[in-house]
């Protein structure tokens, strides 16, 4: 059974971090992003990327029993670079490029390059998600209702 | 004897070719891309994503616009297509209680922590025809507000707390899954949960309807409907530890339904749970009333013969992708077996006359 995330280390925990942000970064800005850090790094691929679905499930109740509701598309990919890091990209969506880059940003984040990844890729990707998700909790609350109590004048 | 009889390839690749052109529609109008289906009819691709039983916006737009529109016809590609993917694993079930809320509101508590939150919904709207949308025009940006960072508990919860509404008790036990084995009845609420959320729309919601109407009467309010995203996370066995593999927008409904009591269980609330894929409100509010609806034996009510208490009926036609294959294979070619029936009903009547010539000659 592995670990649950309450007991990993913080590395372990800052790794998960990236590899959640990469699995929902726009393609196109990740791409973009990457570009910006030179040619990418010399690297093998250890498992070709593949499209493949994942049962996403839900609890009876919200809080009960699991069940299978439905099937989310996912793109995962493994490579090593020359220094023998691994690394592993697991994306939503069935693109290939963007499980590649996925992977090397992982493998990037565990060498010696990793402050400039995450100042020249992982931030600008954390603020994107951040301004986006800003945006649409900013608008629903503009529509919060604010309720009133009419007095009915009767006593 | 069976007579194998071929032809028609030239007829059915020119008709193909026809559908082709058809779909395209008048070329001096600006044909239709995939984005556009996918920002612009969002609810339909959300509906085809949930029925179709597979989250990618991206392909079932795309189902959208091969399908002229049709969107049983969108779910069936999206279904054929989700049949050709390696299972990579399933998810650990999301929390929705940590959902990113664009929607949240309960018909049973006005001041509940978090607020009521509308979201952008047609309700409220007047049902008229906005003729300003026949031109184009830019729209002008939603009001924002600052978002609070308090918390959106559950609304069931609350209700919880004073044990007056049945609890739901976690249980990690894997699921069983109706894409691998066949379903069985009795079926267990995983399976009926599963069975409900890929389920035609227009069957559970007919379904759910008729609960209301008095056919398996269990008075639903909506204890809280929300819309919004949650992360997906699994485990993936190379690392050990889960990562989020991605976001999925998701609608819950809890009704809390009165229960008298029974033989079983004290007076309390019960519930109706429903979750579906993308906005889809219409079919989570039906999808929870017709799971209470189907919760009469474990909850000891009463089988009142109401269809929606029906497991085998329900979950054996909720499927439209079923239906519709069984339905509509009945315009295909049936050469054989009608010319079978029409040597019996001929056999039958030359019996027939026989027997009354036999009679008349007799009298």
């Amino acid at each position: 059974m592995p670990m649950t995330t309450t007991d990993l280390s913080p590395e372990t925990e800052r790794r998960r971090a990236w590899m959640s942000l990469l699995a929902t970064a726009p393609e196109r800005l990740l791409s973009d992003l990457m570009s910006a850090l030179g040619p990418a790094p010399e690297h093998r691929i250890l498992r070709a990327p593949e499209v493949g679905g994942v049962m996403v499930r839900g609890r009876a109740g919200g809080t009960g029993a699991a069940f299978n509701m439905g099937e989310m598309t996912v793109t995962r990919c493994a490579l090593r670079l020359a220094d023998g890091t691994v690394g592993h990209g697991y994306v939503q969506g069935r693109s290939r490029d963007h499980a590649t880059r996925a992977a090397l940003v992982d493998a990037l984040m565990q060498g010696a390059q990793a402050e400039e990844v995450e100042a020249k890729v992982l931030g600008p990707l954390r603020r994107a998600r951040d301004e986006k998700r800003e945006a649409r909790a900013a608008r629903a609350a503009a529509t919060k209702v604010e309720f009133f109590t009419m007095a009915r004048g009767e006593d | 004897m069976y007579v194998a009889v071929k032809g028609g390839e030239r007829a059915i690749e020119n008709a193909h070719d026809w559908l082709a052109e058809e779909r395209r529609g008048d070329t001096s109008v600006a044909e239709l891309t995939v984005p556009q289906i996918r920002e612009q009819l969002a609810l339909a691709v959300n509906r085809v994503m949930a029925e179709g039983s597979l989250y990618d916006p991206d392909l079932a737009a795309l189902a959208i616009k091969q399908s002229r529109g049709d969107l049983i016809e969108a779910i069936f590609l999206i279904r054929a297509y989700r049949t050709t993917l390696p299972r990579l694993g399933a998810s650990v079930p999301v929390e929705t209680d940590r959902m990113a809320c664009i929607r949240r509101v309960s018909a049973t508590f006005k001041d509940a922590p978090g607020g009521q939150v509308l979201g952008p919904t047609f309700d409220y709207t007047h049902r008229l025809l906005d003729f300003k949308l026949a031109a184009e025009g830019e729209v002008a940006p939603a009001p924002q507000a600052k978002p609070e960072r308090a918390d959106m508990p559950r609304i069931t919860e609350f209700l919880n707390k004073d044990g007056l509404i049945q609890t739901e008790a976690r249980d990690d036990t894997t699921p069983p899954d109706i894409t691998r084995t066949p379903m069985k009845y009795p079926a267990d609420r995983a399976t009926r949960l599963q069975a409900l959320t890929r389920g035609d729309e227009g069957f559970v919601l007919g379904l759910a309807y008729s609960t209301q109407r008095g056919y398996a009467r269990s008075h639903a309010f909506v204890g809280e409907l929300r819309i919004g995203t949650v992360a997906v996370e699994m485990e993936i066995p190379e690392l050990g530890f889960a990562i989020e593999i991605g976001e999925v927008e998701l609608t819950e409904c809890e009704t809390v339904n009165q229960f008298k009591g029974s033989r079983t269980e004290p007076p309390q609330f019960t519930r109706g749970y429903g979750l579906t894929f993308g906005q889809t409100e219409r079919k989570a509010i039906s999808m929870a009333l017709v799971d209470r609806a189907l919760r009469w034996k474990e909850l000891g009510e009463d089988n009142v013969g109401a269809p929606a208490q029906d497991e085998e009926f329900v979950l054996s036609h909720a499927d439209n992708i079923q239906a519709t294959g069984f339905l509509e294979h009945i315009k295909l070619p049936h050469y054989v077996d009608f010319q079978s029936e029409l040597e019996l009903i001929r056999k039958l009547r030359r019996e027939a006359q026989g027997d009354r010539e036999h009679r008349e000659a007799a009298e």
